[in-house]
């Protein structure tokens, strides 16, 4: 039931249509208060943890050199993790009261565990692999942070989601397959461009995958949002939109191509798609601004609910009077 | 699936207390501020000096940070005297209303004020406090919703949680802040200051179950007197926040006061999110495999 539930409808027969109402224009909620480090964050969280999981696939399939590359890639990405986000809190010296709850309705604070593990784990493993130090504990680490990168690399759609910014709350069943898919695509990207092109081939392939999940995803996505599709599709998240097309087709292209034989093309490749996951996770990150500035996406949408909530209490009290 | 944080009055045991809550009757509002003035001075809300704004009287815009109460005043053009198509009968029963001291038409000019103290809804299923990662937003003894500064570390979280806009992160200080319902004052069994201090009654204090009852016999009198726009908001528990510690009596369509017209506590979807992310891992994790062991043959 809404909330206006004093009595009859508030619509008489004699109004004219409504102008969509709002107090002076003025946004309903809060613009985030998340700066350049949070989609930076989920840029790099990304592709620490699918590096993670790809180093620890690699080295299931008997793939060392590629496996070895991986676990540098993924440790050098997840080292840079914590401070963004420190740097982005209001508190930077209060950064441990994160760990001061186990809270599952708080994606931050499941968050907050998985980066822990995920961090610890993978920095194990990629000391182990540079310094043959710390053999036995690294036999546990690496699975581990094999299995905490597929969550580092996703638990940010339910950051995103479990929130009221229309845009990111209603993509919540496709957030985490295009952050997921964008993982992939920079890990891969990554560490192809760190591997030999003779050892890289699986990494090619997944860049390849990737790249083709990406594209699926955000389009299936732009095309079941419905009403917030129009913040993805207007100003900053559009350019960055077409940007991040242009370079997760173009990124693995080089990379299945030139990049086979050339490191040199592998590098470019591999830049490119990480280019485009990154500019992905910023086209979301300003489609979620973009619609909480204007309070259009806040309101149409629930007035849109409300009358399909009245049809059909309407119909159901004509079905039951008959 | 439905995950909450079960952080109810009851679990204090015998220190529980009813619930206490807001009744916002704007009908009654003139406009005054005296509610966000009274708020600042007794909770030290900084000052946060804002231009002229262009807009009617309202200068401060919203509530956040440093506005715990903020009014609005919505300007509205309206027929002098017959709302068009009104019957002669319902023309004298709003002569009648106007001069029971009802109506807020400011006569004869045609121009309709509107003015709303808006508040911390302190909702029953408070989205705040679910995202809270650090555990600093609690339900008190009272069951409102208040941060706890030492706590607070200023992931900013709850200000995008919140369906009203309400809670923000102050500047300078990093911290997330909003309405305690002047918890200090509850404490010792007084009156929260905004409440105290409304000259009209506009702003109810007291035990929510009594606030509801009186709101109901007020909309009914209104709507009586022929104010037939007149509605509650948030006034009962089968709304997308499960009803509301603060609730408001008003005379238009709740995004006319910049309120959403049908706000839900984001956490009722965490089911579906944490499903859709555990799938969204596993096809990475079978993406990563089938790039991984698909080219070997």
């Amino acid at each position: 039931m809404s909330p206006n539930n004093a009595g009859p409808g508030v619509a008489t027969a004699t109004e004219p249509p409504r102008e969509p109402a709002s107090y002076h224009g003025q946004p309903i909620l809060k613009a985030p208060v998340w700066s350049k480090e949070v989609p930076n964050y989920l840029f790099v969280g990304g592709l620490a943890g699918a590096s993670a999981t790809l180093a620890y696939t690699a080295e299931l399939s008997g793939a060392e050199e590629l496996s070895r590359r991986a676990w540098l890639t993924a440790s050098a990405g997840i080292m840079a993790c914590p401070p963004l986000l420190i740097i982005d809190l209001g508190r930077p010296e209060r950064f441990l009261n994160m760990l001061r709850m186990f809270k599952v309705t708080s994606p931050m604070s499941m968050g907050s565990w998985i980066l822990s593990v995920s961090g610890a784990t993978t920095a194990l493993a990629g000391f182990n692999v540079v310094s043959g130090r710390l053999a036995v504990p690294a036999l546990v680490a690496r699975p581990v942070g094999g299995v905490f990168g597929l969550l580092l690399a996703t638990y940010t759609a339910a950051l995103f989601a479990d929130t009221a910014v229309p845009a990111w709350h209603e993509a919540r069943h496709e957030l985490p397959f295009v952050f997921g898919a964008g993982a992939a695509l920079s890990a891969a990207g990554a560490v192809s461009a760190a591997t030999p092109a003779r050892q890289a081939a699986p990494a090619r392939r997944l860049a390849v995958g990737a790249a083709v999940a990406e594209l699926a995803s955000t389009a299936i996505m732009e095309r079941r949002l419905g009403f917030q599709a129009g913040a993805y599709g207007h100003g900053r998240a559009r350019a960055l939109k077409w940007m991040s097309r242009a370079c997760v087709a173009a990124g693995p292209g080089l990379l299945a191509t030139a990049g086979v034989r050339s490191r040199a093309a592998a590098v470019a490749g591999g830049a490119l798609a990480c280019a485009g996951a990154l500019a992905t996770r910023w086209s979301v990150f300003e489609a979620g601004r973009a619609s909480v500035a204007d309070p259009r996406y806040v309101v149409e949408p629930q007035r849109a609910r409300m009358a399909a909530r009245a049809e059909h209490r309407h119909q159901s009290s004509r079905s039951a009077s008959v | 699936m439905k995950l909450a944080v079960e952080q109810w009055s009851a679990s204090y045991g015998p220190e529980a207390k009813p619930r206490k809550g807001f009744f916002t009757d704007t009908s009654i509002c003139i406009g005054c501020k005296a509610c966000e003035v009274a708020c600042k001075e007794w909770n030290h809300v900084p000052a946060d000096p804002h231009g002229f704004s262009g807009k009617s009287y309202d200068n401060s815009l919203a509530l956040g940070a440093d506005r715990w109460r903020h009014v609005a005043f919505i300007e509205q053009r309206v027929p002098a005297d017959l709302e068009e198509g009104a019957s002669l009968v319902q023309a004298a029963s709003r002569a009648g209303a106007i001069d029971g001291g009802v109506a807020t038409h400011q006569e004869g000019d045609g121009v309709r004020w509107l003015m709303a103290s808006d508040v911390c809804k302190h909702c029953t299923d408070a989205a705040c406090l679910e995202v809270c990662p650090t555990g600093s937003l609690f339900r008190t003894e009272f069951d409102t919703v208040v941060v706890q500064e030492d706590i607070c570390n200023g992931c900013g979280y709850c200000v995008s949680a919140c369906p009203f806009g309400v809670i923000d992160r102050r500047e300078d200080d990093g911290r997330a802040w909003k309405c305690t319902l002047c918890y200090d004052r509850l404490k010792d069994d007084r009156t929260p200051a905004c409440a105290q201090a409304c000259p009209t009654q506009s702003i109810q204090f007291g035990d929510l179950a009594e606030l509801r009852d009186r709101a109901q016999a007020r909309v009914h009198k209104l709507r009586d007197a022929g104010q037939d726009k007149a509605r509650l908001y948030l006034s009962e528990d089968d709304n997308g926040v499960g009803g509301a510690g603060a609730f408001f009596l008003l005379l238009d369509e709740p995004e006319v006061y910049g309120l959403p017209p049908d706000p839900v506590d984001t956490t009722r979807d965490l089911g579906s999110i944490w499903g859709a992310t555990a799938a969204g891992a596993l096809a990475l994790g079978a993406g990563i495999a089938l790039a991984v062991f698909g080219g070997r043959r």
